[in-house]
């Protein structure tokens, strides 16, 4: 595994390639599809926001670049790069020595993630030991300095705690800790804030980012909160109905959304710089798995939908690679100019 | 300490409030909310912004009769519902509703939408049963939801639906106030802002009053027109939603309004960020003095012994807080003749400064 993080830090400039992911999840009535040509990349360092409404697809490519979906009842297609090696056709005993060691998770709800019968320094221990060789005394040291770096002040005591002795501030801090114990390559952050009250969002985030900016990780960070993208992201994509519909880079989106779905999450947020009134909100919701709209799958929810629109519409690329690069799903976003926030 | 005298144009009078839960016998005794007062118009959207743990649920609760108060009171358009007996207060209770935030939990799971919705007239036994499916058909209708969604049950439909029928059986009994507890928190971001529209809606149609109770600081001075900004049991500020936001005058509401992201990049860029440290303390061993002083980045001495006095600093705009003249802007400090103080205030803003 050595090998891999070294190919990784060696000049490639994307850390994580996902090239037309499909996924097929199988329930009682049989096979539907959940991911639909999902293509998106991280590159080292970077930190990509990935944003949607709930059922969108944003924790399925989440836990498929994982491989955390039951392998019977699911079925990868395309590519998932991360370091030159592809994911989807990685076997267990591979996956094992990846997740945790090169790429790590942090979920919502920390209480479901932390196992309750354990110490929060016995479940730190147990995955320093799982990727590295060191013996209980030197990974207890480790785990009390992971708890240490994340702000927790007596972290000696803390790591003799159970999960159920602490706020939920402080689960997710002892999650960041977990996750970052072994400088991951890639963090993926799903909705690591939500559960958590503002001021405490705020330290969280700050910690987050200033962790990873240390430790060299790259975030791949969901959320469904746009100010967020906002404060913390350099590129961010936009998911609908299991597709890509938008991608760039943050500031260029938000000033200038050009999917009427991400203008429309742009808009539908209260702004008290904004007179009080009616606010503009995106009609229906989500299609269901099973009914997906031919053609553009935004299309019945979509103010600005019209003829054209039942074709299927295809990714459109502009911008020379990485930096500017913009990616859009509509085919009429040129005559449509959204409007958007700010300058 | 009331913040304006009980008139007849109050819904609501709230005057030195107290709810306590435990034994304090047993040193457990939590002051859930210490000592709130405030009054609400008629037709007014009073919003409350604060933590969890801050007391604003148990506020509500307490408003609409659904927990007793421990000292003070709250009135009713002038009466007092806790001198009820218990069935009075009941029957009386029909005109203050809450809607609560988890509409998943607010539903019978083996009981149609529609019967859920008639189900607080069956209690009230208003109406024949044709009389009673009328009214719900008609208060479907009026929180955009298609008659056909009557006969499905909780699990068939969205939860953006779930609440509002959760809104629709709020209002089956025509009530004055309705108590929205964290209404749209459970939501996404499309669907709050439909809901939000909706609310106003209702609020202008039916003369309504609300007590809009949020941790969100967009939704809550989107929608209202005063608010009050809760800390560990205890109202900190409270004055119009605008000004309350756009120049706070508790280091609370600044620290609240800077740890919400900014989407604007010009607006981020120009705002000073204030990550407050630490959480919210032990609601058994409440701080001393002022309760915000363990994470309030302009901490001083006195702080610490001494709880700031709410007071009225501006016309309309209270606050709790020593030094909330620093706060004010050099417009505000001139009219309140506190210029020529201004700058053994910035002496002493240096000082404290130093001290942190």
């Amino acid at each position: 595994m050595q090998q891999l993080a070294e190919t990784t830090m060696a000049g490639q400039d994307t850390l994580l390639d996902i090239q037309n992911l499909t996924l097929s999840l199988r329930d009682q009535s049989g096979w539907v599809e959940v991911l639909n040509n999902v293509s998106l990349s991280v590159k080292p360092k970077e930190i990509l926001g990935v944003v949607g409404e709930s059922g969108c697809g944003k924790s399925m490519t989440a836990l498929s670049i994982l491989r955390l979906l039951p392998p019977r009842d699911s079925r990868l297609g395309g590519k998932i790069l991360f370091g030159g090696q592809n994911l989807a056709a990685c076997s267990e005993s591979q996956m094992n020595r990846i997740r945790g060691r090169h790429i790590s998770m942090i979920f919502q709800e920390p209480m479901s993630a932390l196992d309750p019968v354990f110490t929060v320094g016995y479940q730190i221990e147990e995955t320093l030991q799982r990727h590295f060789k060191l013996s209980r005394r030197e990974a207890s040291e480790r785990a009390i300095a992971a708890l240490n770096s994340v702000g927790i002040a007596s972290p000696r005591h803390v790591a003799t705690l159970y999960p159920m002795n602490l706020s939920g501030g402080m689960r997710q801090r002892v999650m960041i800790a977990m996750a970052l114990v072994c400088e991951p390559r890639l963090l993926i952050a799903d909705e690591p804030t939500t559960a958590l009250d503002v001021t405490i969002q705020a330290q969280i985030m700050d910690l987050l980012l200033g962790l990873a900016d240390r430790t060299g990780t790259a975030i791949m960070f969901i959320t469904h909160n746009l100010g967020l993208v906002a404060q913390s992201c350099h590129r961010m994509v936009t998911m609908y109905a299991g597709q890509v519909v938008e991608g760039g880079p943050v500031r260029d989106v938000i000033a200038g959304p050009r999917h009427p779905y991400t203008a429309g999450l742009l808009h539908s947020i209260p702004d008290s710089n904004r007179a009080r009134g009616t606010l503009p909100s995106i009609a229906g919701r989500v299609p269901s798995l099973r009914h997906m709209p031919k053609g553009c799958r935004f299309g019945p929810r979509c103010s600005y939908s019209m003829q054209p629109c039942e074709l299927p519409q295809s990714i459109e690329n502009e911008g020379v690679e990485d930096v500017d690069r913009r990616e859009v799903r509509c085919n009429r976003w040129e005559e449509l100019a959204l409007r958007g926030v700010g300058a | 300490m009331s913040l304006s005298a009980p008139s007849e144009q109050s819904a609501l009078d709230v005057d030195d409030l107290h709810v306590t839960f435990g034994n304090p016998r047993r040193g457990s005794l939590i002051r859930a909310v210490d000592g709130v007062s405030f009054s609400v118009r008629r037709g007014e959207i009073f919003g409350v912004i604060g933590e969890s743990g801050s007391g604003k649920s148990t506020l509500g609760r307490c408003l609409v009769g659904l927990l007793s108060p421990s000292g003070g009171g709250v009135l009713h358009d002038g009466i007092d519902p806790f001198k009820f007996s218990r069935s009075e207060l009941n029957r009386h209770r029909r005109k203050y509703q809450i809607v609560s935030q988890d509409p998943n939990a607010a539903f019978d799971p083996r009981m149609t939408i529609l019967q859920s919705i008639c189900e607080p007239l069956n209690i009230a036994g208003e109406g024949t049963k044709a009389e009673r499916r009328e009214k719900a058909f008609a208060m479907l209708d009026r929180v955009s939801l298609s008659a056909e969604m009557a006969n499905r049950y909780p699990h068939e439909i969205s939860g953006g639906q779930k609440q509002r029928a959760n809104i629709a059986r709020a209002l089956m009994l025509d009530p004055n106030v309705i108590v929205c507890d964290e209404v749209v928190a459970a939501l996404d971001v499309s669907i709050q802002a439909d809901m939000l529209n909706l609310f106003a809606r209702l609020q202008e149609q039916f003369g309504l009053t609300y007590v809009f109770i949020s941790h969100d600081l967009r939704v809550v001075s989107h929608i209202s027109d005063r608010v009050a900004v809760m800390y560990f049991g205890k109202i900190v500020e409270v004055g119009p939603a605008h000004a309350v936001i756009e120049t706070p005058l508790h280091p609370y509401t600044e620290a609240l309004r800077s740890a919400e992201p900014e989407i604007d990049p010009t607006a981020a860029d120009a705002r000073q960020r204030i990550i407050l440290q630490g959480e919210i303390p032990s609601a058994i061993a409440p701080p001393s003095g002022c309760r915000f002083h363990t994470r309030c980045p302009r901490v001083r001495d006195i702080c610490r012994t001494q709880e700031p006095p709410q007071r009225e600093l501006l016309p309309g705009r209270h606050v709790a807080c020593h030094f909330a003249e620093e706060m004010l802007g050099e417009k505000e400090r001139r009219s309140l003749g506190l210029a020529e103080r201004n700058a053994a205030h910035q002496g002493a803003a240096a000082q404290g400064a130093e001290m942190m």
